[in-house]
Parts: C-alpha cells; structure tokens; sequence
C-alpha cells in the first residue's frame, strides 16, 4: 500500500516535471549557467555565477536583445567534471545555444562532445588555451584571453620590475600551483619564456584543493625563489599568503592568476596580503562602473538581485558579468546576420561569437567602458584580444599599479599553433580552410 | 500466485544447477534484457542516455567489481578508484600509442593492466585484514594519484595533463551516438555480469566465500588464502578497470586523474555496503541509489519547492540534496543493514505466498 503510493506519486511528480518544462519553451533564448556555489571552490565561484546571473537579468530589463528575452537556469556542479557533464546533458536539452562550463576539467570533456551538439563553448579567459585556434578547434571561444596570456602578462610585469627581460637571466621563479589541469596550463609558456631568458623554473605542485601547503612553502623558504607565480583558486589562495606570511616570503613578489586575484582571496588575510600582485584579464574591481550603476538600479532596485548588494562590482562579480556580456553579444551578432528578434540556435551563435566586433561605442552602451577594451575575433583568432592589467591588493581594495599589458604574440601564437596542431593530428582533424570560415 | 516454483521438478543435476532454477526468474531476466536493449532505446530521451543510463551502467559495473572483492571475498578495498584509474589510462595509452588499435581490445587491456596492478597492491592482504587492509588498498588510491599527475608518459605528456579520446568505434560502427553508447555499456555490463554471477556460483566463488566467512577456517579445510585472497583482487580489479576505462572513454570523453579520486573509490564501497554485501544483484541497486537518486533529487527538489511556493537557491538545493541523500543512506542502512539487495530478495519471498499468506 504504502509502496503503491510513493510510486504514484513519483509518477505525479515526473509529469509534472515533464509539463513544467514544456511550459519554458516560449521564445526564449536559453541560457544554461553551470556554477559552483559549494564545495571548496565556493567562495570563487559564489561571485562569478551571481555576476553571470545578474547581467542575464539586466539584459532582459533592458529589453532583451532586439525583443529577444532571454531565459536561465543554474545547474550546481561543485567543480566535479562528472557533475559538470550531467549539468551539461541535462540543460542542453532544454534548447541551450552556447555553454560556459567554468571549470578546466569540464571545458575538456565539453569539447569533446560539443561539435557533436553543435553547441559553442565560451570560456572567458580560462579553458585550453590552445582553443584560441578557431581553425582547430571551431566551437571553443576562450574570448579575452587565455591562460597562457595571463602567464606571459605576469613575466612582463616581472621583467618591468627587474627593469627588463634580460635582467632575469639567472633569477628563479617558483610556480606554485593547482595541481589539476586549470594549474597546469601556464607550464608550457613558462618554460618557454624561461628557455629564452635563461631564468630558473621551479614548479611545486599543491594537491587540491590546496589547504596543506606546509610542504610547499618549506621549500619556498629553502630556495629563496626571486618571485613566486601563484596559479591557486579557492582555499588554496588565501592558504597560500597565509603560508607566505608564516614564512616571510614578501608578498609584494607574488603574483596570482586572475583567479587567485579578487576579494574572497585576500579578504581573510587583509593587511597580511598588502603588497600582494594578481594578473587581471582587462578588468579589476569595478564598482564605479556604469554597469554596476545599472545593475544597482534595475535589478537590485528591483528586489531581483542575486546575491549581496555590497559585492556588487567586485573582481569576480564583474568577471561573471563580462563573460555573459560576451555570449549575449555574440548571440547580438548572430541576430544581425540571421535575423534579429529571432532565437538563435547554436550554430548560428557559434558564427555570432566567431564575428563578434565590439567597439568602444557599444561597450560605452552597455556599461563596460574602462572596464573593458574593445575586442573582435575572427575565424582564425577565437580569443579576441590578450590585454591584462595587474593590480595589488593594498590591505583594503585591488588597485591597478600596471599600464596595459599584451601578450607577446610572439610566443604565444607559435605555440598555440603548434598545440592545436598537435591535438588536430592526435584527433584526425583537418583545419577549416578559408572557405568554411564563412559559413 | 505467479511466482511459484511448485510442479517445476528438476530431473537432472544441470538442471538443478543452472543460473537461475526457477522458470519465472529466467522469464523476468529476459524480459528485462528484452527492455534493456529494445524498449529503452526506443522510449529513452538523449538526457536520460547520457546523463543517467550510461553512468549508471557504467557503475554498475564498477559495483559488481568491488563486490566481488568486499562482498564475496571480505577484503575491504578503499583502491577502487586508482583501478578504475588505472583502467582508464592503460586503456588510453593502449589506444593511441598503438596505431590501429580496436577500442574493444584497448579496454579489455585496460582491465588486464588494472588486473596487474590491483594483484600487486592486493599482496598485503595476505598479512592484514579489516580495517588495516582498507587503508593499505588506499595507499594504491595515492600512488595512482600520484603516478598520473606526475609521470608525464601516462598522459601522453600533454602539457596540462588531461587526455581525451573520440571517433570511437567497435566492429565498424561508430560510438558516438547515446544510443550506440549506452547498448555498448550495457553489452559490456551483462556479458561481465554473466560471467561473474557464474564465478561466485563455482568453486572459486565459494573459496572467496569461506575466505569471507573464516580464513582459519577455511585454511583447514583446504583453501589456499593467496590464491582466493588474488584471485578475488584480480578479477575485481579487472572488473573495476574495464569500467574506469569506459567512464573515461564513453561518459567523460576527456579526464583528469580528479575524475578518479578517493571520492570515487567511497562512492564504490557505498555502492556495495547500501546495495548488499555478496549479491549481483546488490550492485545494480547500490549503483542506482548513488548515481541516479542526487540527479533526481536536484531536479525533483526545485519543483517540490514551487508547488508549496518557496523558491530555493542553486546552493540551497545542492544542500538540500545532500542532506536527504545522506539520510536516507542513514535510514537505509537502519532500515535493512544488509542492503537493498535483501530487500529485493524479502520481497520475492513474499511474492512466493502472495496473496494467501496464511
């Protein structure tokens, strides 16, 4: 009897199910949000998915894109591919047209099945870097940056700080890192860099989710590395100035992935990580932008905020909104070639990201000026631009202390080409010819 | 009524023997392979392929692995995740270092190098037990750790340690549809499933059974322990290898040493402990309440919600499920120690007398 009841009302519940996920296929543009907000990579991914969420409703305050709401829903995957990849099933059917998959471990699995679904996948500065070779890899968009820019933008303030390149001949540098594939990216460029200034490369890998690191700074404080390049995320960061305090390791010679650089890192140890460095991709802590004036007004004005007011603006929240700034435009320019006021379906978005032209008006429009530079990518160029700036933590607030960066194209294009090609060869790919760029 | 076995009389020792004695068992065992392979292809949707079906297949097997080492030989494994690990990378290597290798033989390599390396980290059993062994198969779990993330050879040195696999193929056809898929796991699944009911059935799977029960005992009457202790290693991690090797290849598609962490190898005994210790059939269950009932309660959960018109948040949910997960584990567990699987059999004994008890 009682047996018979739950399986009824199971039953119930998945047809309801089923009914309530017809009801959301009016037109709308469906956008999946794949985010963390438990586990040990929490206090990063908090932020970045309230930032994600909120541009999504101020973009349907605003209108919409030419009529075009759009409509969302999260999918918590606690920074596990297997959950990541389930998260991504189950809203791919329900019609999404690109997928941002926050997570290094995910962005690889996702690629692997994305060309199959004919569903672009966005990874605003992080990802494989080597996607940035739209001839390869033609459904990846790594827009604004990669890794290996950020790793090259780093050195660059490092040698500005030496007073050139050639003044690190000789010097060591200490890579302390995620040991996960997200920690693993920067390597290659690296060693490159090292090979061709004939500096010393250190790599001490932290197991995740990095809140023992006793060992690692042991060895820190044994070889006096003349700079520590900290590629953390999570615990793992504000474990690492902490350790770094302990061990009287300056922390004005630290330098942090973007990742490693917003409030939730340096928060606890506030006047312990003065000094402190992080590589920022274009944009730092923004809360005097008019994007956060906007949101301010017409999403947290109207009680639909997503998280708390007062982190509104914060590095990782302005993270989260640039990267669903990006995809909607790209789904913007989409309209314009296929139609505008029309849903968009996943090809036609991956062509729409694939020409995506924002210019200084439009971003003044939207809210990003000075927080962003104009940007447009090309068949053969996923990325767009390679800017980074660095900013320092001064006890209270991230304060830019570099001019604009670039990443030497130089370095990274050869051996972005040469990766992609590599992967092209191990997968059977042929690289799309000029032809197929316009389609 | 229907489940009797009155008036079915044996008149051979063969036929006393077989697999499943009872004519409604063997009716109900081809009617679910009949669903498994024909109706479930035809009704299933691309979601419930990918995102449900195939891990649970996939785990299934994993679970049927790790039963045959805790539940049948008493060995308590915390290494299952480095086999499965290792399945998957031995696999990998298999097929891209060897030009023209068939998917098919690259698992199956895969499960012969797990076989090895679950052999060799399955020796100190022969000196501990209990809970001491556990934690020396969990030193098997971070030597794998290790060895994938630091030999660069294994990942066929890419430079951030992640590998990937496509253009999947088994006799021609191509495995890149869900449905293609999900009929190869569930091949895999049951030819293995076959062969290891029938293992537990003979002579070794009763010398893993006394090793289980008594090993003194079991030493007296003539059982050698390190030969029951490794075999019953060897083919669990074989098992378990095949399945790393598929949740690699088929369900991640690209992997990182993470995807076979320790939680991976807890997520296992769980299976075996909540399914029932010592029954195939255990596993099935055990596998289906830890894949299936978190993906069902996130979606379930928010929906609940609406209808009594709260609206929790994405973290809320993921809370919540953990919660309820963790207490039903809990009231499972108090409810039934010894697991579904004797739930399952409970319930058969009650079909027999179904529906005049008395």
């Amino acid at each position: 009897m009682k047996l018979s009841k739950l399986v009824l009302a199971t039953v119930a519940l998945a047809s309801g199910l089923a009914a309530g996920q017809a009801m959301a296929q009016a037109k709308e543009q469906f956008i999946p949000v794949l985010s963390y907000r438990t586990g040990p990579y929490a206090p990063n991914g908090v932020p970045w998915a309230n930032g994600y969420v909120d541009y999504i409703k101020l973009t349907n305050a605003r209108g919409g894109i030419n009529g075009v709401k759009f409509s969302f829903e999260e999918c918590e995957t606690g920074y596990d591919t297997a959950r990541s990849v389930e998260c991504y099933e189950r809203l791919k059917s329900k019609g999404a047209s690109f997928v941002q998959p926050l997570s290094t471990g995910a962005t690889f699995a996702i690629t692997e099945k994305a060309p199959a679904d004919k569903i672009p996948v966005v990874t605003v500065g992080y990802g494989r870097s080597e996607s940035a070779d739209g001839s390869v890899f033609k459904w990846n968009f790594p827009i604004a940056g990669t890794y290996w820019v950020a790793a090259d933008a780093i050195m660059q303030a490092i040698a500005k700080k030496e007073g050139g390149f050639d003044k690190l001949k000789g010097k060591k540098l200490a890579l302390v890192y995620h040991d996960s594939p997200f920690g693993k990216e920067p390597i290659p460029l690296l060693q490159e860099r090292a090979a061709m200034h004939g500096f010393n490369l250190q790599l001490l890998p932290v197991t995740a989710p990095g809140v023992e690191q006793k060992a690692t700074w042991l060895q820190v404080r044994q070889n006096r590395p003349d700079y520590v390049v900290l590629w953390g995320w999570g615990v793992m960061n504000s474990t690492a100035i902490k350790e770094a305090q302990a061990t009287g390791y300056p922390r004005e010679k630290m330098y942090g992935v973007w990742w490693a650089g917003a409030e939730p890192d340096v928060k606890d140890v506030a006047d312990g990580a003065k000094g402190y460095n992080a590589v920022t991709m274009q944009h730092g802590a923004e809360p005097n932008s008019k994007l956060v004036k906007d949101v301010m007004a017409m999403v947290h004005g109207k009680g639909q905020g997503t998280g708390p007011k007062d982190e509104v603006g914060q590095v990782l929240y302005m993270r989260g909104a640039m990267s669903a700034m990006l995809a909607i435009e790209g789904v913007r320019s989409a309209q314009d070639r296929f139609g505008k006021g029309k849903v968009m379906t996943g090809e036609q978005v991956r062509w729409g990201l694939e020409n995506l032209n924002l210019t200084q008006p439009k971003l003044d429009a939207l809210g990003f000026a000075g927080v962003m530079r104009p940007i447009s990518t090309s068949c053969v160029d996923h990325m767009g631009a390679s800017w980074a700036r660095i900013h320092t933590w001064d006890g209270k607030a991230w304060k830019f202390t570099s001019d604009w960066l670039q990443g030497d194209e130089q370095i990274i294009k050869p051996l972005v080409k040469s990766t992609a090609a590599k992967y092209a060869t191990e997968k059977k790919l042929t690289p799309r010819t000029p032809a197929d760029c316009q389609s | 009524m229907f489940y009797r076995e009155n008036g079915q009389f044996k008149t051979t020792y063969r036929a006393d023997q077989q697999i499943f004695p009872i004519a409604q068992d063997r009716i109900a065992i081809l009617a679910m392979l009949v669903v498994g392979f024909a109706a479930v292809p035809l009704l299933a949707s691309d979601y419930m392929f990918r995102a449900i079906l195939i891990p649970f297949l996939i785990f299934s097997l994993a679970a049927v692995g790790v039963n045959i080492l805790v539940g049948f030989c008493g060995q308590i494994s915390l290494g299952s995740g480095a086999f499965m690990a290792v399945g998957a990378y031995a696999a990998y290597n298999f097929f891209v270092r060897i030009e023209g290798m068939p998917l098919l033989v690259a698992l199956l390599l895969g499960g012969v190098s797990s076989m090895v390396f679950g052999m060799v980290f399955g020796l100190p059993s022969l000196r501990v037990k209990g809970l001491y062994l556990a934690v020396a198969t969990l030193a098997a779990q971070f030597f794998a750790d290790w060895m994938f993330l630091r030999i660069q050879w294994f990942t066929n040195n890419s430079p951030s340690g992640s590998v990937s696999v496509s253009n999947l193929q088994v006799f021609g056809l191509s495995l890149e549809s869900p449905v293609a898929k999900y009929i190869f796991c569930l091949s895999l699944l049951v030819i293995i499933a076959l062969l290891a009911k029938n293992l537990v059935r003979g002579a070794v799977g009763r010398e893993w059974m006394a090793i289980r029960d008594m090993d003194v005992a079991a030493a007296v009457i003539g059982i050698r322990p390190m030969y029951a202790k490794l075999s019953a290693f060897a083919v669990s991690s074989f098992i378990v290898g095949v399945a790393g090797a598929l949740w690699g290849f088929i369900y991640l598609g690209a992997w990182e040493p993470a995807a076979f962490s320790v939680d991976q190898s807890f997520k296992l005994l769980f299976m075996v402990i909540i399914g029932g210790m010592g029954s195939i059939m255990g596993s099935f269950f055990g596998a289906a309440f830890i894949v299936v009932l978190p993906i069902f309660l996130s979606q379930v959960l928010p929906v609940l919600a609406s209808l009594f018109g709260i609206e929790i948040s994405t973290a809320g949910i993921s809370h919540a499920e953990l919660m309820i997960f963790g207490g039903l584990i809990v009231w499972f567990l108090i409810v039934e120690p010894h697991g579904l699987a004797k739930l399952w059999s409970i319930g058969k004994q009650k079909l027999r007398l179904w529906p005049f008890p008395h």
